[in-house]
């Protein structure tokens, strides 16, 4: 096996493979065919991360689901998938929400950030990436990515919460390590209000 | 029953007039689901609990967005989210308690995306119902909450009738104490109906929680100014502080003079199928004062004629003691 083909890349070619594959199914074709009139339109236009996006996506289809497999931005993790846990969290139009109970054709005409979207182009961190770091707010890092998009939809609506503020605007991310002091040490950080 | 990873097959409009909404609602009848925030569809979906041969995506439509000033006090567009709710400045400064329901609602993400209409017409919580079991609900002929092995600790203590689950909003008592009115359109027109008579009961209707029927659509919640603000109490118990459903909550609205209540609206959250009016204690306390003594008063005539199952006999105390911290006037 080579060595050099881990997981993540694994995943990234099979999302590569079925998407040229989707573009000449006839499965999808046929689907489109008995399609009754004035639904919605498959193909969509997406701005994710500042970019866009064409994709096709079913009409039922989540935007994790879409994130994930369609555009293989792997960053939005799947926890519970009924919006119990906040791992899929994403920002649509700066709101944070939750992707796995979003359909994609939802937010067909938002801005979607999602945690790849957030380093500079130079590689910097976001200031909420840097200060996780500098807290060691992540255990296993599971829910991170969740948790860094609520804040950053925090800080977005209010620069400089309260420690209370930030327990009740996080409080939609769960964390299985238990870490959440950390996560809002991180964010008290991240707002500039510890040093 | 597993989660599946992904949503059954299904179609899915977008209309941009409530028209177009009603139309696509009639054409699809029983098959079509309206979805708002879709923060109670999508569980239904994956589980396979139920199913749906199209989705019809409300929130497209303008004239069901934003909070108005009305003739006589403000009317809330169904699509309001409940974070904005929380945000508006006239309901904040008017009607606080409902800006304190909403805000009491799930975790941040599901307030930011459900709305007013969603959270007063959601289904209720029942897991066994939830699962997919065929239960009276569901239109089968028995309830597996309500057996001697059932898990019934957050179903009801009134008003049972066959099925035994709760009302989960916690916007839903705030309304009918605001004595709001929901406007509901249909092809043959639009007629308004107060909150308190949108909830419906198992004993008139077991399989829908509302007045609702496939074809209606709640377009807007139209909350009188007769108690703007006046003095209010809600407070929601739950497991958790964030996503979990009331095991009580109660709102309450008083007009208070002179320390005097003249006159109130207490309604229980979480305890029967509908939003409970506690019109006995209303009785009891108007022409009191709202201190200690009198809410001391009142003892248990909340709970007095509850009839609980083997798990829920908490709910009782629980809501005598919400009782009493409403009239006294503080938690």
């Amino acid at each position: 096996m080579n060595p050099k083909l881990t997981r993540r890349r694994f995943i990234k070619g099979v999302i590569a493979s079925s998407a040229a594959a989707a573009s000449t199914s006839l499965w999808y074709s046929a689907i489109g065919a008995d399609r009754p009139a004035g639904a919605v339109e498959r193909l969509l236009s997406l701005n994710v991360n500042g970019q866009t996006r064409r994709v096709d996506v079913a009409p039922q289809e989540t935007l994790a689901h879409t994130l994930r497999y369609k555009l293989g931005l792997t960053g939005t993790k799947l926890g519970c998938n009924r919006g119990e846990c906040g791992a899929c969290t994403v920002l649509a139009d700066d709101v944070n929400i939750y992707a796995c109970s979003t359909l994609t054709h939802e937010v067909s005409k938002k801005a979607v950030m999602t945690v790849e979207g957030l380093r500079a182009a130079d590689g910097t961190l976001h200031p909420v990436q840097a200060a996780f770091v500098q807290e060691l707010s992540p255990a296993c890092g599971f829910c991170t990515s969740g948790q860094v998009m609520s804040a950053v939809a925090l800080l977005k609506s209010n620069p400089r919460p309260t420690r209370e503020e930030a327990r009740q605007a996080m409080s939609g991310n769960l964390c299985r390590c238990g870490a959440y002091d950390h996560y809002l040490n991180g964010v008290m950080r991240a707002s500039g209000q510890l040093s | 029953m597993s989660s599946h990873d992904v949503m059954p097959e299904m179609s899915l409009y977008q209309p941009v007039r409530v028209e177009d909404a009603i139309g696509i609602a009639n054409q699809f009848a029983d098959r079509g689901w309206l979805v708002g925030g879709g923060q109670d569809t999508y569980g239904w979906l994956k589980d396979r609990a139920k199913s749906a041969d199209a989705l019809i995506d409300l929130k497209g439509i303008e004239s069901m967005r934003g909070v108005k000033e009305t003739a006589d006090g403000i009317e809330i567009g169904a699509l309001v989210t409940l974070t904005e709710i929380t945000k508006d400045p006239i309901i904040a400064q008017r009607y606080p308690l409902l800006a304190q329901a909403a805000g009491r609602v799930a975790s941040p993400q599901i307030r930011n995306v459900g709305t007013i209409a969603g959270n007063v017409s959601q289904d209720v919580r029942c897991w066994y119902y939830r699962r997919g079991l065929n239960c009276y609900r569901a239109g089968g002929n028995l309830c597996y909450a309500d057996t001697p092995e059932g898990m019934n600790r957050e179903h009801a203590i009134f008003n049972a009738s066959r099925c035994v689950a709760v009302t989960p909003s916690d916007t839903g008592p705030a309304l009918v104490a605001l004595e709001a009115q929901m406007v509901i359109n249909n092809a043959s027109g639009q007629r308004v109906v107060a909150a308190e008579e949108f909830f419906v009961g198992p004993n008139l209707d077991i399989q829908n929680t509302t007045v609702l029927r496939p074809g209606d659509i709640l377009t807007a919640v139209r909350i009188p100014s007769k108690w703007a603000n006046a003095q209010f109490y809600f407070e929601k118990v739950a497991d958790r502080n964030a996503w979990d459903f009331a095991l009580v909550s109660l709102s309450a609205v008083m007009r208070v003079n002179n320390g005097v209540i003249e006159d109130s609206r207490i309604v229980v959250g979480a305890v029967q199928a509908t939003p409970r009016r506690l019109t006995e204690v209303e009785q009891a306390v108007r022409g009191k004062a709202r201190n200690d003594s009198t809410a001391d008063s009142i003892g248990d005539l909340a709970s007095r004629t509850a009839n609980p199952l083997n798990y829920n006999h908490f709910k009782m105390p629980l809501m005598d003691n919400l009782v009493k911290r409403a009239l006294r006037g503080q938690a």
